[in-house]
């Protein structure tokens, strides 16, 4: 199965696009997830760490619009517009509780909320 | 009364006249009984069971007057002229046995198998010569005794008052359920309702620890009798297939076979099991009744209030026992081993518990002691086969010995719980205090036996049955107990009620507002008893020498042989007194033995003048002969004193061996039992404290963590892919 993804991802678009592989969408995709991935787990700054969660948010939504894409299957791309929306109201509400927070503490250090230690 | 009997209006029409069931076995019995006294016989013990549930009523209405005395003074009088119907009506003048059943309601009715095996025990009351004879003290005295304990429990008005007249009505309807139930099952009711109330009533003050110990230790020996009583029941159902008396004692086939067969000397004829019946049965009646080695309850049960002291522990609860025995003579009969345990335990009870009465200087503890020797008296009345004399002396006993008790628990509340013969002198020259000495004085007379009184007659019949059926050594033992007990009557009777003046007061005193506990005492001044106590004791100082006049009427003797009990009496009188017809010389040698007795009591403790016949010397509240003597005696008053040990050696036999396997067993309990329990409880939280660290509520852990464990699937997933 796994053989089969990778010899998938060597496959051409279907025309315009052609010259550009399934592979350089997913390498972008994963670049930006491990970005995001390895900024959450570094940084303190409850902000800087949601930005981080909205970045794999984006990389995801790049590899399902990269799929649909190659299989000229819109499901994908309808998939990902729906997210996005979803994705700016939920920014909304992280931001608001982020705030709510800064206001208890007066800090933005993720370390400082730690009550739920067993 | 009317309202009561109103209220039992629909029980009296659901029982009917019917009901009052013509006997199925009994030819000679149907019809022997007059008039429809069923509606009689349900009120003796449901008044006194409506009048209990009237004082919980009381009890939640926080009723704080006398209401729940009159309650039970009305209710409890209602059940005696019931009683006294129900005599009337039973005891008429065709002889033979007369007896009915009269039923309240089905109570058990289990049948099984398929030929017809059945366990019948109908709530109805078997009614007999028997029966009335022993309700009418019961009824009789409960009613006096009610009204007697409305002046002397008057300090509790309140819940107390009412928890006391309800255990006291309590007791009431479970004796006349034991007396009168017509199977061994309501009677083993009543039994147990009777030591429940016993209970109760012995740890009234709950806050005493030695009253609550009491309490204890009366249960749980009865607890030992009644073991013994309940194999008994079980054994007659196993051999007779039935526990009503209609069937036990009227169908030819039960007891009157083996009665039959004891009579004509046949003994090898009976089987055993019907032979263990009378000693298993007497197992229960020596624990309810108070004999030896189970008698050592009664003397703490002293700790209740003196009414019930009266009531329970010397006139009616504690001759459930002879009842037993009386009422299966009978069965009793077929075994002479039962008998000669029955003789031989009452004799040696009867002068035991005489010579620790010697020797101690509680009155109520000396008139408890006096009831344990008086029961030994009946005990061995009925088994010498002279049940009119055990009866007789039953009844007899009740009346001198309540107005015993009830003097007694006037002394006591009136001079602040004073028992102690040796502080208390003279207390028929104070003020108010006459009719209380004259009631003693006739009680005296009667316990120590001085002729025509009725203790008098009851001991004679049952001294000289015991001589003329040949059980010789147990006579000259009563004789001697005789003896005895009038010296240490008259010993009360003469240190407490007449000589000097002197009151010292007792352990209840409270002084008043700025009084300290010595001024208290200097100041103390007796308050003499009101109108109910006077006027019930006056009712039993006429009442206990009117008993005596039964004695020549054959009273007993008539009741008796109308009974279950009756035409038991060995056939051939063969027995003599020093070589004379005991009837006819019991009379004197008795009456010398009781006077012996009641000189020595006057030359060792009378004072000086007419009150000691002149013999005393006695000048102060302690007495100087007696106290010379005592050393003299040597060991003997000292053991006596000390009651024989009986108490201790209990304590070091039984009841320490019972302490250190308790400790044992706790020990076990914690370490093993509790151990494992907590070991389970233990180990998931060892678990839980090891995995905890984990949970430490930091976001960036859980996120390196998440990142970790994904990782880990993501390469077992290649790794399981490519190989």
């Amino acid at each position: 199965m796994l053989v089969d993804i990778a010899t998938m991802a060597q496959g051409d678009f279907p025309e315009p696009m052609t010259g550009l592989t399934l592979m350089h969408y997913l390498m972008t995709s994963g670049l930006l997830f491990a970005l995001g991935l390895v900024g959450f787990v570094t940084r303190r700054n409850l902000i800087i760490m949601f930005l981080c969660t909205e970045l794999m948010f984006q990389a995801a939504g790049i590899a399902l619009i990269a799929f649909s894409r190659f299989h000229l299957n819109h499901t994908g791309e309808t998939f990902v517009i729906f997210v996005l929306t979803i994705a700016a109201a939920e920014a909304a509400l992280a931001l608001a509780l982020v705030v709510l927070l800064f206001r208890r503490k007066e800090t933005l250090d993720a370390s400082s909320w730690a009550e739920l230690r067993g | 009364m009317t309202s009561g009997l109103d209220m039992l209006t629909p029980l009296a029409d659901l029982i009917g006249s019917g009901a009052l069931a013509a006997p199925p076995a009994g030819e000679k019995a149907a019809g022997a009984v007059h008039g429809d006294i069923g509606a009689w016989v349900m009120a003796i013990p449901f008044l006194p069971l409506l009048g209990s549930l009237l004082c919980v009523l009381c009890a939640i209405f926080k009723v704080k007057s006398k209401l729940p005395a009159w309650i039970t003074v009305a209710g409890l009088a209602g059940a005696f002229v019931a009683a006294f119907v129900m005599f009337q009506q039973t005891t008429g003048a065709d002889g033979g046995s007369q007896w009915a059943v009269a039923k309240a309601f089905d109570w058990i009715n289990f049948q099984w198998g398929s030929e017809g095996q059945a366990l019948v025990a109908n709530f109805s009351f078997y009614v007999d010569s028997l029966t009335c004879l022993w309700m009418l003290f019961v009824t009789g005295l409960a009613t006096l005794i009610a009204l007697y304990a409305s002046e002397y429990m008057s300090h509790d008005k309140g819940p107390g008052y009412c928890r006391f007249f309800f255990a006291f009505n309590l007791f009431v309807f479970s004796m006349a359920c034991l007396v009168m139930g017509d199977n061994l099952l309501l009677l083993f009711l009543g039994w147990e309702g009777v030591g429940l109330c016993s209970y109760l009533l012995i740890g009234y003050f709950y806050k005493k620890e030695s009253a609550v110990a009491a309490a204890k230790k009366a249960f749980i020996m009865n607890r030992i009798g009644d073991l013994g009583l309940s194999l008994g029941v079980m054994l007659t159902f196993v051999h007779f297939g039935t526990l009503e008396y209609a069937q036990l004692f009227h169908d030819p086939e039960m007891f009157p076979k083996y009665l039959a067969l004891a009579q004509a000397g046949d003994f090898a004829s009976i089987p055993w099991q019907v032979e263990l019946i009378p000693i298993l049965l007497a197992v229960g009646a020596f624990g309810k009744s108070a004999q030896f080695p189970l008698y050592v309850w009664l003397p703490d049960a002293m700790e209740g209030p003196t009414p019930v002291s009266a009531l329970i522990h010397a006139a009616t609860m504690v001759t459930a026992g002879v009842y037993l025995v009386a009422r299966f003579l009978p069965v009793f009969a077929a075994n002479q081993a039962a008998l000669g345990l029955v003789i031989l335990i009452g004799a040696f009870t009867a002068l035991l518990s005489a010579t620790i009465a010697m020797r101690q200087y509680d009155i109520k503890r000396i008139m408890a002691y006096s009831t344990v020797s008086q029961l030994g008296y009946m005990f061995v009345g009925v088994a010498v086969l002279a049940p009119s004399g055990g009866a007789f002396h039953v009844f007899t006993h009740a009346f001198f010995k309540a107005t015993l008790f009830l003097c007694c628990g006037a002394v006591m509340h009136g001079f602040a719980g004073q028992l102690d013969l040796r502080k208390l002198s003279g207390v028929m020259s104070m003020k108010g205090w006459l009719i209380v000495s004259l009631a003693m004085l006739v009680g005296c007379l009667n316990l120590a036996g001085v002729p025509f009184t009725a203790g008098y007659f009851s001991k004679d019949m049952i001294l000289a049955e015991s001589f003329v059926n040949g059980h010789a050594i147990a006579g000259w033992v009563l004789l001697i107990t005789a003896g005895l007990t009038a010296y240490y009557t008259f010993r009360v009777f003469f240190r407490v009620f007449v000589g000097p003046t002197h009151a010292e007061p007792g352990e209840d005193l409270h002084p008043h507002e700025g009084e300290s506990m010595e001024e208290a005492k200097a100041n103390f001044h007796a308050h003499a008893p009101g109108w109910a106590i006077n006027l019930v004791l006056g009712i039993l100082l006429v009442g206990s020498i009117l008993v005596a006049f039964l004695y020549p009427m054959h009273w007993a003797d008539d009741m008796i042989a109308t009974s279950t009990a009756g035409g038991i009496g060995a056939g051939d009188h063969t027995g003599t007194v020093l070589g004379m017809d005991p009837h006819k010389v019991m009379y004197y040698v008795s009456a010398v033995f009781g006077v012996t007795g009641i000189l020595i009591a006057a030359f060792l403790h009378g004072p000086k003048g007419l009150w000691s016949l002149g013999i005393g010397n006695r000048s102060e509240a302690e007495t100087s002969r007696a106290d010379a003597l005592v050393p003299k005696v040597g060991p003997v008053a000292h053991l006596a004193e000390r009651k024989w040990l009986v108490d201790e050696l209990y304590h070091a036999t039984i009841a320490m061996p019972l302490r250190v396997i308790a400790h044992i067993s706790h020990a076990l309990d914690r370490l093993l039992v509790d151990g494992l329990v907590n070991l389970f409880g233990w180990l998931p939280r060892l678990f839980g404290r090891t995995i905890r660290p984990a949970q430490n509520g930091l976001l960036h852990s859980y996120a390196i963590r998440m990142v970790g464990g994904v990782g880990v699937v993501v390469l077992l997933v290649v790794l399981v892919t490519l190989l």
